[in-house]
């Protein structure tokens, strides 16, 4: 038992043991965003940077994250065009001091789902720059190959669109991601709504999950946060213990030898 | 200050010397640590601040950390 209870993955050679990735958007108020973080268990935040407003309005969040200690993954969303992606990568690595870049590229503002071909063509230049990317991208495993073959330790693929609570909407791409790519750190990024959704990727076998709607939407974003832990957990757990295959036909679970009278001929 | 050149900072409009480099604009701006910067579309490391000369039109992005999932 300690062995799972100890197992990890990693994230371009740094080994992390929470399987829950946390974003640090739409929370209630600091206070709950930061004592859902601490609920969480996770040891990555995700963050972003915009326009600087006034001098008071960021100062408050950004202490919080601090105090957190946490490893921070700063995102580049909002980014429609490779250009703009890979300038806000280069100042998220000013400003928050680390080469990881969760690099969102939209390609679709209905959906906002990825644009595959962008993704792809800003991944190898910010590769190329020294930048550990995690890649957020949707369920296509051609593309998921692509993006590895350039160097992607780590993808991100999508549950659903984000914000959405859809949960994973396609298992099959997805079980095929993970069986096609063994050696791939695999992170089911965006569109869960409920525990069991990220149950249901761990079980699959994908390393973590990223979430933040989910949790900060949620009536109770702390006992939500708790949940979602239990339920990473849960899932890990059963991936290592290997699930019994899936029958058409019923099986009796009580031993049939010496059934009692009343099927006696 | 001789006033010769307009630029805009975040989107708001301001009006600078001639030959006013990054770092000098941002302090019309009052900005705030931390942040990063960015003159028309391209990343200027802070390194680079003080030494790159703003132009007439020119467009600075000052960003810094918010909330992100």
């Amino acid at each position: 038992m300690s062995s799972v209870i100890s197992d990890s993955f990693s994230i371009y050679g740094e080994q992390i043991t929470s399987r829950l990735l946390i974003g640090s958007a739409l929370y209630p108020s600091p206070a709950v965003m930061a004592d859902s973080i601490v609920a969480s268990g996770a040891q990555i935040v995700t963050v972003s940077l915009r326009r600087q407003q006034s001098a008071a309005a960021g100062d408050d969040f950004w202490q919080l994250i601090k105090d957190t200690g946490l490893k921070i993954l700063p995102n580049t969303a909002g980014c429609h065009s490779v250009n703009e992606a890979i300038t806000l990568a280069q100042m998220c690595r000013e400003v928050f001091a680390t080469d990881w870049i969760k690099l969102e590229l939209i390609g679709d503002d209905y959906n906002l789902q990825p644009d595959p071909f962008a993704l792809l063509e800003a991944t190898q230049i910010l590769l190329a720059e020294g930048f550990k990317v995690l890649p957020y991208c949707t369920d296509d495993l051609v593309l998921c190959q692509r993006l590895a073959d350039a160097g992607c330790e780590v993808l991100m693929p999508w549950g659903a669109p984000i914000g959405t609570g859809k949960g994973l909407l396609n298992k099959y791409n997805l079980k095929t991601i993970r069986e096609r790519l063994p050696d791939t750190t695999l992170i089911v990024d965006a569109g869960l709504g409920l525990p069991s959704h990220a149950c249901q990727a761990l079980e699959l076998g994908y390393d973590a999950v990223l979430l933040n709607s989910a949790i900060a939407g949620a009536g109770c974003p702390v006992t939500m946060s708790h949940a979602f832990k239990a339920a990473v957990d849960a899932g890990r757990f059963a991936y290592r213990a290997k699930a019994m295959p899936e029958k058409d036909v019923a099986a009796p679970s009580t031993p049939t030898m010496g059934m009692p009278f009343w099927h006696q001929q | 200050m001789k006033v010769s050149m307009k630029i805009t900072i975040n989107g708001q409009h301001f009006e600078l010397a001639d030959s006013t480099n990054v770092a000098q604009g941002l302090t019309q701006f009052a900005a705030k640590e931390p942040f990063a910067v960015a003159l028309n579309g391209q990343f200027i490391p802070r390194s680079q601040c003080d030494t790159t000369l703003l132009n007439e039109g020119d467009s600075i992005e000052l960003l810094s950390p918010i909330q992100g999932g």
